[in-house]
């Protein structure tokens, strides 16, 4: 007989997981699917290998700079490739077996292999040809997405790769074109600047890291100018060359015909859903190019079935696809209160060098939108635990609608930014006016005082600048 | 330490309500649990349940048919060993309080029982858990609100208490105090009408020669409803006679058969009223609705308020999802609701929403009337009794057993040609039953 479940995750990666988790929790059989690894991208080829690599890159930055800090080395630090791929690689195997150990406690059934819905609740799942038929009442999509190709520059894991290859190179190449600088393409910047090559970015949109608040674009780019990385904005990429040392790509910049050659290209310009294969015909369920149209509650045109995450679009954030996933396992259980996500309230963090982290809108969008603001700013400078760790560089900027004290977004660039941005989260979440912020009393000597002198400088009130 | 019990709030909204009876005595033993209290809503008689285990010490504010504001303190709770000294806090609360009187009421209007003495300093000195009781007696019912909710219903004008809650456990969020502002102002200017100021002396009249009887939290709600809605809807009306003989033969076959089902029922022809306006109303989904100054809301399912008198006034519990009901399930949960009903016991969910009302006053042998509507629905049909009334069919006339229904429309939803689309099919659903399996 065929086997039934309540509910059927299809896709086991920061989204399905989760989802699959809560919706055992409350009760439900629950089974996922899964054709690679438990975990998906972020755990295995993603945010986790990534940060990993970039602990590297910063202890390698903190040896080269600790002469003033009392370190003494007998010789300069070299840096290891290969171990720090291995540590990257063992940190992401660790986790995979966590993903498998709560699959197990919370007795949700892991089905290996591709899945394809056939239509009212049943779906068949290849394992390597051999296939296997489930029925189930909910189905929950959460087949992510991966990097997107540019014509001609299509990956081929030897100089042309996507983050994928990026993060288990053979040997360090002497010099890396990075096409798009969004998070991922800037994270990528960083660590290959940090640990030896010549780094080049190729930005089509007229700065960096675009999505963010184009004060902190700009202090972002200084900095790594600064590091050495060249960075090219308002670039289009137009083709490619073969070239004795590698590859020569040739882009426009206003109009001039430009080019750079690099042993490595390294293709970071956004995503494409993974839709294909998934036998959504058989369903209502609709596409806009490679994602499923869904409403805020990530339900789809087809009754009963959801989507989240990656492939339910923008913004393509494994919190955010996490987040859907408890939101729609407890819409199925009935939970009362179920409430929608506002995408004002989802954080973004690159883990470049500096970090950048924000919340909300930008003072553009905001301005965009018809709010008069008050605009906060405070500089690592004037905080006493930045200049201790020797991190002064950065800035913390928020924005507040001038009418009613809503914080209506917060920008941060500088030490440890994507760990201290969970404050302004939550200050959205409890719709905390610019009193409440004031108030707060933030402990000392912490970076977390900057994120209070920020809203206090939007009013004439900062202390320590 | 003591308890203190206060009014409670029951539904969401709620500000008020009418103590009707204290079930426990002072120095009866309680657990949590036991019922105090029953406690009249304006819509429904509700019990109040101690969370604690102890003896009843002090009640504050007798049963008495003023309301009485949510927060206010009502009784005291008092630990089994604790002594009832603990009381003399609250012994002057009483003697403020007015005393209760159901029998004769003053002419001027009562202020609400403020049991609260104002000798609080005074009660610093005994002990620090009396002096927290004290102190917090002394402010309303904590309303959960966040910064911007509360900064945003400052800059409008408008207070908290109006409104309802909808982010985690009723705190009221941003999303909350836009909602409110969006409706439309008529809403507020109804709060006055509840006011007990607006009572009128009968002209001349000498408290001997009236007797007043003061509106009860129910009385209260439908007249500011009705009001609201006779003053606000553009109502029209159509009326429309339907002969029902083969309706009354097929209700008295089922009902032959109905004695030997399990469980057994016994349909009505209000039953079938329901069951075939149901059906109506799928076919002409246009009335299924309500209005809204930006919006017609279409509802997708038949929800259906079936009004019920009772002693202290009408009140429309919901059939949910009529149309996908046996006319068995339908007879079994309408009298089930209209019992609960007239023991005052629905729960909120029992009455509110509902896309459609049906009013029948059939059995008072009323022939036809027209109902108000009840918002934010869109139309209310008012059905009259059955009788037998001359007709004539082909060119003679004939004895048949004739029903009015009258149809009450809000005009800016429902056009008159879809008002009369939805009643001409409800009378061929009537008029041939047949026509309801299909």
């Amino acid at each position: 007989m065929m086997e039934n479940y309540q509910v059927l995750v299809i896709g086991a990666g920061p989204g399905g997981y989760v989802a699959a988790i809560r919706a055992a929790q409350l009760g439900l059989k629950t089974a996922i699917v899964e054709r690679a690894e438990l975990g998906g991208v972020c755990l295995n080829w993603g945010c986790l290998p990534t940060k990993t690599l970039l602990r590297s890159t910063e202890i390698l930055r903190l040896a080269r700079e600790g002469t003033p800090y009392g370190l003494v080395l007998d010789s300069a630090p070299r840096f290891d490739l290969t171990t720090a791929i291995k540590r990257s690689r063992d940190v992401a195997k660790q986790l995979n077996r966590g993903v498998h150990g709560l699959m197990k406690k919370n007795k949700v059934t892991v089905l290996t292999g591709h899945a394809r819905l056939l239509g009212k609740g049943k779906v068949a799942v290849d394992n390597a040809g051999a296939e296997q038929a489930v029925q189930a009442q909910h189905i929950i999509l959460a087949t992510g997405a991966r990097a997107r190709a540019i014509p001609g520059f299509e990956p081929d894991s030897e100089s042309i790769w996507t983050a994928r290859e990026a993060m288990v190179p053979k040997a360090l190449p002497k010099s890396i074109t990075v096409i798009g600088a969004g998070a991922i393409g800037v994270e990528f910047a960083s660590f290959y600047a940090t640990a030896g090559s010549k780094v080049t970015i190729l930005e089509a949109s007229d700065r960096i890291l675009p999505v963010e608040d184009s004060e902190i674009s700009g202090l972002l780019a200084e900095h790594l100018r600064k590091q050495g990385i060249e960075i090219y904005t308002g670039a289009y990429v137009e083709n490619k060359e073969t070239t004795t040392c590698g590859i020569k790509v040739n882009f426009t910049k206003g109009g001039s015909p430009l080019s750079v050659e690099s042993e490595k290209v390294i293709l970071a310009v956004g995503i494409t859903g993974n839709v294909e294969g998934l036998g959504l015909e058989n369903t209502k369920i609709q596409v806009d190019r490679t994602h499923i149209i869904v409403n805020e509650y990530c339900e789809t045109d087809e009754p009963d079935i959801y989507a989240i995450g990656d492939i339910a679009g923008p913004p393509w954030l494994a919190h955010k696809a996490s987040h859907e996933g408890v939101m729609v396992a407890e819409l199925i259980a009935g939970v009362e209160d179920v409430h929608a996500l506002d995408p004002k309230s989802v954080p973004s963090c690159t883990y470049c060098h500096p970090q950048v982290a924000s919340v909300g809108i930008t003072e553009e969008q905001a301005l965009e939108q018809g709010f008069e603001v008050d605009i906060g700013r405070f500089p690592f400078l004037g905080n006493g635990k930045a200049l201790s760790l020797g991190e002064p560089e950065g800035l913390v900027k928020t924005v507040i609608d001038k009418k009613t004290g809503e914080l209506l977004g917060a920008h941060m660039i500088g030490p440890e930014v994507t760990e201290l941005i969970s404050t302004y989260a939550l200050a959205r979440t409890l719709e905390t006016t610019e009193v409440e912020l004031m108030q707060t009393v933030f402990p000392h000597p912490t970076l977390s005082e900057a994120l209070h002198e920020s809203v206090l400088s939007a009013y004439g009130k900062a202390l320590h600048i | 330490m003591a308890t203190e019990i206060l009014m409670p709030s029951l539904a969401a909204g709620m500000e008020e309500a009418t103590l009707m009876r204290w079930l426990k005595h002072e120095g009866d033993t309680v657990a949590k649990g036991d019922v105090l209290a029953e406690i009249e809503t304006d819509k429904a008689i509700m019990e109040m349940e101690s969370e604690v285990d102890g003896r009843l010490g002090q009640i504050l504010v007798p049963a008495s048919p003023e309301a009485v504001q949510v927060g206010t303190l009502i009784a005291v709770v008092l630990d089994e060993e604790e002594p009832t000294s603990v009381l003399a806090t609250y012994q002057t609360a009483q003697t403020v309080a007015p005393q209760p009187d159901s029998a004769s009421f003053p002419a001027s209007p009562t202020p609400a029982p403020s049991p609260v003495p104002d000798q609080a300093p005074v009660q610093h000195s005994t002990s620090l858990s009396q002096t927290s009781h004290t102190q917090s007696s002394n402010s309303a019912e904590r309303i959960f609100a966040s910064p911007l909710a509360r900064r945003l219903a400052n800059q409008a004008g408008i207070t908290l208490n109006s409104l309802t809650g909808s982010g985690p456990r009723g705190r009221i969020v941003r999303l909350d105090v836009e909602r409110a502002l969006q409706q439309p102002p008529a809403a507020t200017a109804t709060v006055e009408i509840t006011s007990p100021d607006t009572a009128i002396s009968p002209q001349g009249g000498t408290d001997a020669s009236v007797e007043r009887i003061p509106n009860s939290g129910m009385r209260k709600t439908i007249a500011r409803r009705l009001c609201e809605s006779k003053q606000t809807v553009p109502h029209f009306y159509l009326t429309v006679d339907c002969r029902v003989d083969e309706l009354l033969e097929l209700r008295s076959k089922l009902n032959a058969n109905a004695l030997q089902a399990k469980p057994a029922y016994k349909l009505s022809v209000n039953d079938f009223i329901v069951f075939a306006a149901a059906k109506a109303l799928r076919r002409v989904p246009e009335v299924n609705a309500s209005w809204t100054e930006s919006e017609v809301i279409r509802y997708l399912d038949v929800d259906i308020s079936v009004a019920v008198a009772t002693e202290s006034g009408l009140i429309t519990p919901v059939v949910r999802e009529v149309d996908r009901k046996g006319l068995a399930e339908i007879t079994t949960e309408v009298r089930s609701l209209a019992d609960r009903a007239r023991a005052g016991k629905l729960a909120p969910r029992e009455y509110q929403g509902g896309g459609f009302t049906i009013s029948n006053l059939g059995m008072y042998g009323i022939r036809e009337f027209s109902a108000i509507i009840n918002p934010p629905q869109s139309a209310i049909l008012a059905v009259g009794a059955v009788e037998k009334r001359p007709v004539v069919v082909g060119d003679q006339l004939a004895v048949g057993s004739m029903m009015t229904l009258t149809l009450s429309a809000d005009h800016r939803v429902v056009d008159g040609s879809v008002g009369a689309r939805f009643l001409s099919e409800l009378k061929d659903l009537l008029e041939e039953p047949l026509n309801l399996l299909v």
